[in-house]
This record gives C-alpha cells, sequence and structure tokens, in this order.
C-alpha cells in the first residue's frame, strides 16, 4: 500500500517537472533527448562534487591555517 | 494622515471586504508587500472626493520562482525550435509545411500542418462556458429576444446588401439609434455592423495629421489600428497610471508639435472600459478631470463594460456615477452585453451628424442586418425594464454578485488574480509555457471551457487563463467551476498567491465600519 503511494508520489512529481520544464508538449524523441542531456550533467555534476570537493576543502583548510599559524607563530 | 508618493491619500488600515493593510503606492497601482502577513488588499482614496465607492484594483507581483522557471521553460523551447528549424532545413527531417514546388509556380497546394494540430473531430456535450462574453446571458436560444428577432426574420429577411448611405438606412436601424441613445443619455447615435470596424474607421474620420493621440499602453488592437491609419502622432502612457497621462498631457501643452512647436490641434485620450486581458477598470474620474484641466477630448471605448457595470447596466460611466456629456466620443459594442454585433458610437449630435458624412464604415461597409437590430433593441428594453418584467434587474444584480463571490473564492483558494473586484472578467496566472495547454485541457476533461492566452496576446511570462463571467451562471454553476479549478490547480501547482485573504465579514463598507475597527 505504502510502496503505491510513493510511486504515485514520484509520478506525481515527474509530472511537475514535465510541466515545468515544457517536456510535455515536446514529441517523445525529443522528450528522451532532453531527459538523456539533463541526466547526464546532472551525473556530471555530482561525480565532479563526489571526486573534487573534499580535496578542494582540505587545500583550503591547510591554506588558512597556514595563515593562521604563521600569524599566530609572528605574534607569540 | 500624510499623502504618499503620487498624491494619493491612504487610510489607516480597515476592514473594507474583509482586510486591509500595509502597501506601498508606486506608479498608481497598489503593490501589497509580501512581507504583510496573512493576505490583505489596501483601501486607497485618490484625490479626496473624486471617487464615490472603493476603488480595489490589484496587480500581485510575479514570484521570483515562478519567473525564471517560466523563462528556462521558453528557453528550452526555443533551442528545441531552434533544432527543428534546423532538422528541416538540412532535410533530416521531413517537413510538412506548405512550399511551393518549383514545377508549380502558378498553383500551390495546400497541405495540411504539423500532425498534432489536427483537429480531433471529439463532440463534447454539456461544457460549461466560462469563457464567452455573454455578460447578461442574452445569447440563448430561447426568450423573448429569439422570437421578437424570428419575427424580423419573417418580415425584412437576413440581408440588407446596401450601405447606410445608400438604400441600406432601414426604419429598424432608426430606432436602434435612438434608443441607443436614450440608453446611454447622450443626444445622439450611431451604429455599425462590427465592433472592430467601429473603432479602426471612425478614428481616422475624427483625427488627421497634426492631432495628437494619447493612448493607454494596453489598449485593443482595434483602437491601435484606427490610431495608426489616421497618421495622428501617437504616444502612449502607462497602463491606467494617471501621473504617466498628466505628464505627457503637461508636454503636449507645453512644447507642442515637435519641430515646429506650434499648438496641437486636437488632443484625443483613448481608453477603454473594462481591459479584457487584465480586468481591469480605467479611472475614469480623473481621466474626466484631466481632461477638464488640459481641454482634450476623451474617446471612451466601452465594448466590455456596456450592460455589465454600473446599477442599471449603463456602463463604466454610471459605474462612478458621472455625467455622460463629460465623455466626448462614447464607444461600445452590442457583441457583448446584448448578445448581437455591432458597434455604436455616441456623443453630442453635431458630432454624430460629422460621423454619418465623413466615416468609412457609413460609406463603404454593409448595415446590419434586421434580425440582429431587432436583439440589440430587445435586449436593451429588457435590460432597462421597458418590456414590463424585472429581468434585466435580476440580471445585472446576478452578475455582479456572480463576479464579487467568483474572485473572492478564487483569491481564498490562493490564486494570483488580476484586475478590480467588480470587473467580470477574471483572468488567472499561468505564468509557464507548458501549464498554458495543460489548464485549457485539463479543465475540458472535466467539462469546463475555459479560454488561455499566452505570448503575444499577453506579456511573454504572464500567460493567463480568462474567465468571463455571465449572469446565466447560477451559484451551483459557479461551485462545480470553483471546485475544479481547485483540482485542477492542485494538480498543476497554480497556487501562487503569498497573501491569503481572510473571508471577509459581510459588512458594507462605510465611515461607522471604519470608526468601529480602529485598534
Amino acid at each position: 500500500m505504502d510502496f503505491r503511494r510513493v510511486k504515485e508520489y514520484f509520478s506525481w512529481l515527474y509530472y511537475q517537472y514535465q510541466i515545468i520544464s515544457c517536456c510535455s508538449v515536446l514529441e517523445p524523441w525529443e522528450r528522451s533527448m532532453f531527459n538523456t542531456i539533463l541526466l547526464t550533467i546532472v551525473a556530471m555534476v555530482v561525480y565532479t562534487a563526489y571526486v573534487f570537493i573534499p580535496i578542494h576543502i582540505r587545500l583550503a583548510w591547510e591554506f588558512f591555517s597556514k595563515i593562521c599559524g604563521y600569524h599566530s607563530a609572528v605574534s607569540t | 494622515m500624510r499623502p504618499g508618493p503620487g498624491g494619493c491619500c491612504c487610510r489607516r488600515p480597515v476592514r473594507a471586504n474583509g482586510c486591509v493593510a500595509n502597501g506601498e503606492v508606486r506608479n498608481g497601482y497598489v503593490r501589497s508587500s509580501a512581507a504583510a502577513a496573512a493576505g490583505q488588499i489596501h483601501h486607497v482614496t485618490q484625490n479626496g472626493g473624486l471617487y464615490k465607492r472603493p476603488f480595489n484594483e490589484a496587480f500581485e507581483e510575479t514570484p521570483m520562482l515562478v519567473a525564471v522557471l517560466t523563462y528556462v521553460g521558453y528557453g528550452v523551447l526555443t533551442l528545441f525550435g531552434y533544432l527543428r528549424d534546423f532538422l528541416r532545413h538540412w532535410r533530416i527531417e521531413k517537413c510538412h509545411h506548405a512550399t511551393e514546388r518549383e514545377e508549380q509556380q502558378v498553383i500551390v497546394r495546400i497541405f495540411d500542418s504539423e500532425k498534432s494540430l489536427r483537429y480531433t473531430g471529439n463532440i463534447i456535450k454539456d461544457v460549461i462556458n466560462m469563457g464567452s462574453y455573454n455578460y447578461l446571458g442574452f445569447a440563448r436560444n430561447t426568450g423573448s429576444c429569439q422570437e421578437a428577432a424570428a419575427k424580423v426574420l419573417e418580415e425584412y429577411g437576413v440581408g440588407v446588401c446596401s450601405t447606410r448611405q445608400e438604400i441600406g438606412n432601414l426604419d429598424k436601424h432608426e430606432e436602434l439609434e435612438k434608443l441607443v441613445a436614450w440608453f446611454l443619455g447622450v443626444e445622439a447615435a450611431m451604429t455599425y455592423g462590427m465592433g472592430f470596424a467601429t473603432n479602426s474607421m471612425n478614428i481616422p474620420a475624427l483625427v488627421g495629421k497634426g492631432c495628437l493621440i494619447l493612448s493607454d499602453e494596453l489598449n485593443h488592437a482595434s483602437l491601435v489600428l484606427g490610431a495608426r491609419l489616421s497618421g495622428a502622432t501617437i504616444r502612449i502612457f502607462k497602463h491606467n497610471n494617471m501621473q504617466s497621462l498628466e505628464k505627457l498631457l503637461k508636454d503636449a501643452i507645453v512644447y507642442g508639435q515637435p519641430r515646429t512647436r506650434r499648438p496641437w490641434k486636437k488632443i484625443l485620450i483613448l481608453v477603454e472600459g473594462i481591459y479584457s486581458m487584465e480586468g481591469s477598470i480605467v479611472r475614469l474620474p480623473e481621466v474626466i478631470a484631466l481632461k477638464k484641466k488640459y481641454k482634450a477630448y476623451l474617446y471612451l471605448d466601452e465594448a466590455h463594460s456596456i450592460g455589465a457595470l454600473g446599477p442599471t447596466g449603463r456602463g463604466v460611466v454610471e459605474y462612478f456615477g458621472l455625467d455622460p456629456e463629460d465623455v466626448d466620443v462614447m464607444m461600445g459594442t452590442f457583441t457583448k452585453s446584448f448578445g448581437a454585433s455591432g458597434g455604436y458610437i455616441g456623443g453630442k449630435k453635431e458630432l454624430v451628424d460629422y460621423l454619418r458624412t465623413h466615416s468609412h464604415s457609413a460609406v463603404y461597409a454593409t448595415s446590419l442586418s434586421p434580425p440582429v437590430v431587432e436583439q440589440i433593441i430587445t435586449s436593451m428594453k429588457c435590460i432597462m425594464g421597458q418590456d414590463g418584467t424585472s429581468l434585466g434587474k435580476e440580471c445585472i444584480q446576478q452578475l455582479a454578485e456572480n463576479t464579487r463571490y467568483f474572485r473572492r473564492r478564487l483569491k481564498e483558494m490562493g490564486f494570483i488574480i488580476y484586475g478590480n473586484e467588480d470587473s467580470p472578467v477574471v483572468p488567472l496566472m499561468l505564468y509557464m509555457p507548458a501549464k498554458i495547454g495543460a489548464f485549457g485541457r485539463e479543465m475540458l476533461k472535466r467539462n469546463i471551457g475555459v479560454v488561455v492566452v499566452g505570448f503575444p496576446a499577453t506579456p511573454i511570462i504572464e500567460s493567463r487563463a480568462r474567465f468571463c463571467l455571465s449572469a446565466a451562471h447560477t451559484k451551483e454553476i459557479l461551485d462545480t467551476a470553483l471546485k475544479e479549478i481547485d483540482e485542477v490547480g492542485d494538480l498543476l501547482q497554480l497556487k501562487y498567491s503569498r497573501h491569503r485573504l481572510v473571508p471577509l465579514l459581510d459588512r458594507p463598507f462605510d465611515e461607522t465600519t471604519y470608526e468601529e475597527t480602529e485598534d
């Protein structure tokens, strides 16, 4: 029962996505093309975030801690 | 109570029509600030005693997220449009358009358009009509109007086959013109076969080169066409914005014509009674005050407001309690409230006599058909109460009640509705392009016919569904329609309004209410 409600909710969500991005007025092959391109872009964004954000954060942390460390080293 | 910008005097929060709160007045509009809690309409009286009744007009701002998503939607559609054009040009896709073949330079075959634009051939019965301009319900096939028209049809036939100035002037036309003049409260009137042609063919007869036309931003295509055909200089003022109009008038009087600095021969202000895309009503008391101050002429197009506004249906002039003699040219159409076709122009006798000889419509256009004339005569007499029944008065009251009820319920549900509280034209904002078609189709699935409008009839992101209320709608019909609109609004997520209207206190607004609710 719950599973059906979840499915209904997702199909409603998909309908909202179609309405907002005008997929409902496109032809089926245009729709699949648009969905494919969008999913590809989203997948690339997620991959980049997963691979690169931790490294960037670590570098930024080191950079700022070095400055603060240098500053405290000077002041002491 | 310090006057706000633009010389408007704001009363303290008052429980008129339920609620009120802070708003800022800009460009003559009242914009309720998003911060105002629990949605409230500001009651503004402008310029002291010109308005005898509250003038509640609101155009809620587009929510930022909705605007961004609408542009995104249009961007996607544009990209795909270019892609399809590219494919068609390089013949990767079969082009269904009508094109001339090289062998057939003389004969061109017309093909059907795209696959998706074919008529479905479905016939749907028992649909509630929320889209036609049938304000007083005279467009029906039973009743006294239909019987009278049938009788005249047997007597006169259908075709006149001649113009007003030749053999086409029947006694029916004279009777109609006397009746229209009496109905409006003017000296004389003249009628024409087509409402659009009334505007586009008579403005050139009234103004010419060396005259100035001040026309509202959102005027109808017929007024724009008439203004352009006349050859006069056209200047546009912001929609219903009296500060903009006054500035243009001042500049016109002070600077005169562009290069020679001579005074303008005539200054004509073109406004409409009700603007059908916005549902707003013209600020007529202020326009007339400005017209008298700067000695300009006023041309009022009452296509949608005649029969629909005013306690006895005499239009926007009666709605504000003004004198019809103040309006120089009163134009209107019989298409909407009277259930017929054609237009009229009313005014002083000299004006109408001049138009009889100089109007293009009188010289070239065939006159009105006799059964149509009889329909107008019967419906006008019914509205005035001269046929012995009180049907006219009831219709007008029913329309006013329907308007207030429908608008209030839609606002309570959370839709964004444009326009004045008393206008029977109700635009409901949709914004996103895909929702335009989806709304129309979903409503038709539920047996309600609506008209949806997008670009270029409206600004690009402000597409809307336009409901036209009628005296023929009973409360049950309206309740059914409102239920379906609620459902479709939830399905398509159309309830954008950030102000929820508090359900109204059923008290009429008067001075005592103001005193009592002072906190």
